[in-house]
């Protein structure tokens, strides 16, 4: 997907920033932005390229660096860590067999902190890609990560 | 009229003021620290958190509007509370090395710390050191020491409409920057300094290069000679305890013939010859049909923003070099054969109101030998300041001194250029009185002074009448730039200065300039104008003898070869 056609179907407006970085990003196979692709977001828009790179950089759920298909960000603020009763950070790392930061050989799996998912009432939470996933146990966890894999073989 | 108490004290309010400006009006301080008179409210540092009697939570006086029958505390113990702990906290995260720091006894957050009589902090120092940036020959950015009030990400937005800071990152590890985290010398600046200027702190100033003017004096081979733009002796006194406005021409030459200057002279000598050679540019750009409007090029700020944001308007710009760079010329081949002295021998110091003229004086353009830089070393007035302070110099009880031969002779024309519609105003008193070949009636062009952003005027010449625009800051010159390049410009001639109210307030002045302040300066720059025995460039007889003697006649091939430069489109 080239950024040129997702641009054309939004308006030339600021509003739209947000939007289109989301539907470029999930588009796009590495599901992160490089600077030139940012600057023409900016120029479309009309907008400082600083704008664009800030609101990048602010929100977790945006990538700077190249990231896997299946994006799973664990949340650190206090709820989620206090109702953590297996060590969700070590687990993840070791189903995944990749720390923070990092993306499988694959090109599968990336692992990530992000801030607070709005999900505290079932913390602890993840999401992955765009869906959430609340009230966490190992057991659920090896669960969603099967599944990513099984539908990476069907 | 809502009528409300601060402090005990019962005052009426002008309505839809805030809490804070009501209380400068009557003369009672709340601390501030992220406000800034001249830009936006963005109440991020909530040091100016008051106690309103009867409410829950604090609010922050620079952002709440007072309301009739307020009763307002602004020191009460949870007030003062809550202003030491946030105060601690930032300095915490900071580099609070104050004794080493170039804001020192200079600096926002050490005052306020010092008022609220902080002698010991309750947090550990968590800053994680950053690399500091002095990627530029401009400005170098600390971010240790920056405490993320967002002034420069808002001046050089909404004022200046560069837009190269940003807050990157977020919570903590947030820092201000350019996009990416890059370096200044790798984004698009234009070296205005304005960020500098309204920065509280020492996260942002001019790139220091004092030690590079001691070595130069200290160096006995050398003939180190200075040039003193016409803003500087409006504003150095600030920086020495003397009253904002003060004019300081005498002191300022004394001062820096005790520095061990052999020469000291005045830039408004080439701001003169500017004037001649740009009225030439445009008398003959309007009677052989030429590139029209005619736009003003001793700005660099603006010559770098025209470079890259508009390359289209390049034919428009002025070809002379700003009167800086025109003395650098002239002091390394003219008066270099006048005092029979080699070129290599003489040192050239600029003190300028600015932090761009750092970076203009190294266009590979400004070398009349293509080696060396025609001016050597450029010192904003706060680094002229300090000198004087390093030296020991009890400034306000100097004598006063005369600038050298040529330049002891400058007109009013040539100081002007320090104030937004000076350059303006001076070109319109030679242009006009050369066309119409009669002596001028009214020197006072008011039509084009004052402080807006953007000022027009009708000016009649001949019988002819010619729009002509006046405009401080990027943002303004962006509007103005739009409209000469999409064809719908009405001007003959436009006045381009970066910095708000022009050099007056420019980037290098005194830190914490305002609109004000500047506004103040200018009132002191048009006495100058007044006091002068010559008013008009071309009266300066110094300068017709420089014609005479060296240069021939304007725009002559030796004056253009030395006296103008081209420009690059760098988009
Ligand atoms: S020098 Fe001027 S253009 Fe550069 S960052 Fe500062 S305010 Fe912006
Ligand atoms: S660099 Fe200075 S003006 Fe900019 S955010 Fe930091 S402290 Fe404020
Ligand atoms: S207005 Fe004056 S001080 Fe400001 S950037 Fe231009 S030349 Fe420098
Ligand atoms: S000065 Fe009011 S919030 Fe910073």
């Amino acid at each position: 997907m080239i950024l040129a056609e997702v641009l054309k179907r939004f308006p030339k407006k600021k509003e739209y920033l947000i939007e289109i970085l989301l539907e470029y990003q999930k588009q796009k196979e590495t599901h992160h932005f490089e600077e030139h692709e940012l600057k023409e977001i900016a120029n479309y828009l009309n907008i400082p390229e600083s704008r664009v790179c800030s609101v990048v950089g602010f929100y977790t759920f945006f990538s700077t660096e190249p990231r896997g298909k299946y994006i799973f960000q664990i949340c650190r603020d206090l709820p989620c860590q206090l109702n953590d009763n297996f060590d969700l950070l070590s687990s993840i790392q070791m189903i995944l067999g990749i720390k923070v930061g990092e993306t499988t050989q694959d090109g599968l799996f990336t692992l990530e902190y992000t801030s607070c998912l709005g999900h505290c009432d079932k913390s602890p939470a993840i999401r992955v890609n765009d869906k959430i996933h609340g009230s966490l146990s190992l057991n659920k966890l090896k669960a969603i990560v099967a599944e990513c894999k099984e539908k990476e073989n069907a | 009229m809502p009528k409300i108490k601060i402090n005990n004290l019962e005052i009426f309010a002008d309505p839809g003021s805030t809490i804070l400006e009501a209380a400068k009006e009557h003369n009672i301080n709340i601390p501030t620290l992220c406000y800034y008179p001249d830009l936006h409210i963005n109440s991020d540092c909530r040091i100016c958190s008051v106690e309103i009697v009867g409410q829950k939570g604090l609010v922050t006086a620079c952002s709440t509007p007072v309301k009739d029958g307020m009763d307002i505390k602004v020191n009460s113990p949870r007030a003062l509370n809550a202003r030491r702990t946030i105060t601690e906290m930032i300095l915490a995260n900071h580099d609070a090395h104050c004794t080493t720091c170039i804001r020192n006894l200079n600096c926002e957050l050490q005052t306020l710390a010092d008022n609220l009589g902080i002698d010991a902090t309750r947090y550990e120092n968590i800053l994680e050191p950053k690399a500091i940036d002095t990627s530029s020959y401009s400005l170098v950015r600390n971010p240790n020491r920056c405490i993320k009030c967002g002034r420069c990400i808002d001046v050089c937005q909404s004022v200046q409409s560069v837009s190269v800071l940003e807050i990157i990152g977020r919570g903590r590890e947030s820092v201000v920057s350019p996009a990416y985290g890059k370096l200044i010398a790798d984004v698009f600046c234009t070296y205005c300094g304005q960020c500098s200027s309204v920065c509280p702190v020492g996260a942002i100033t001019e790139k220091d290069d004092t030690d590079e003017v001691w070595k130069a004096l200290d160096a006995h081979s050398k003939h180190v000679i200075v040039q003193v733009a016409p803003a500087i002796r409006v504003s150095l006194g600030e920086d020495l305890g003397l009253p904002l406005g003060s004019i300081v021409t005498g002191k300022l030459i004394s001062a820096l013939k005790m520095l061990g200057f052999s020469k000291v002279f005045d830039t408004n000598f080439t701001a003169d010859l500017t004037v001649i050679e740009e009225g030439h540019e445009l008398i003959n750009r309007i009677s052989n049909k030429g590139v029209l409007p005619l736009i003003t090029s001793c700005c660099p700020a603006w010559i770098n923003f025209a470079e890259h944001e508009y390359p289209e308007l390049i034919d428009n710009l002025s070809t002379c070099k700003s009167p800086q760079q025109m003395f650098g010329a002239l002091a390394k081949t003219y008066y270099a054969k006048r005092e029979n002295i080699d070129p290599k021998d003489i040192y050239v110091v600029s003190i300028m109101p600015c932090t761009a003229k750092k970076t203009e004086a190294r266009r590979p353009e400004m070398s009349v030998n293509n080696e060396d830089p025609d001016v050597d070393t450029v010192l904003t007035t706060r680094e002229l300041a300090k000198m004087i302070k390093q030296m020991g110099i009890d400034f306000n009880n100097l004598r006063e001194s005369n600038f050298d031969k040529p330049d002891e002779v400058t007109s009013g024309a040539g100081a002007i250029f320090g104030a937004s519609g000076g350059v303006m105003e001076a070109a319109l008193r030679t242009v006009k009185e050369v066309l119409e070949n009669k002596p001028l009636k009214i020197l006072d062009f008011e039509q084009v002074r004052g402080t807006e952003h953007i000022r027009h005027a009708d000016v009649e010449i001949n019988g002819a009448t010619y729009k002509v625009a006046i405009v401080n800051t990027l943002g303004s010159a962006r509007e103005i730039a739009e409209q000469v390049k999409t064809g719908n410009s009405p001007y003959s001639f436009i006045e381009i200065m970066a910095c708000p109210g022009g050099c007056v307030g420019g980037g290098g002045q005194p830190y914490g300039t305002t609109h004000a302040k500047a506004r103040e300066r200018m009132h002191s720059l048009y006495q100058v104008d007044r006091l002068s025995k010559i008013r008009k460039a071309h009266d300066n007889p110094a300068v017709s003898n420089l014609y005479t003697s060296f240069l021939g006649n304007p725009s002559s091939s030796i004056a253009h070869e030395l006296l103008h430069t081209h420009y690059t489109n760098k988009r």
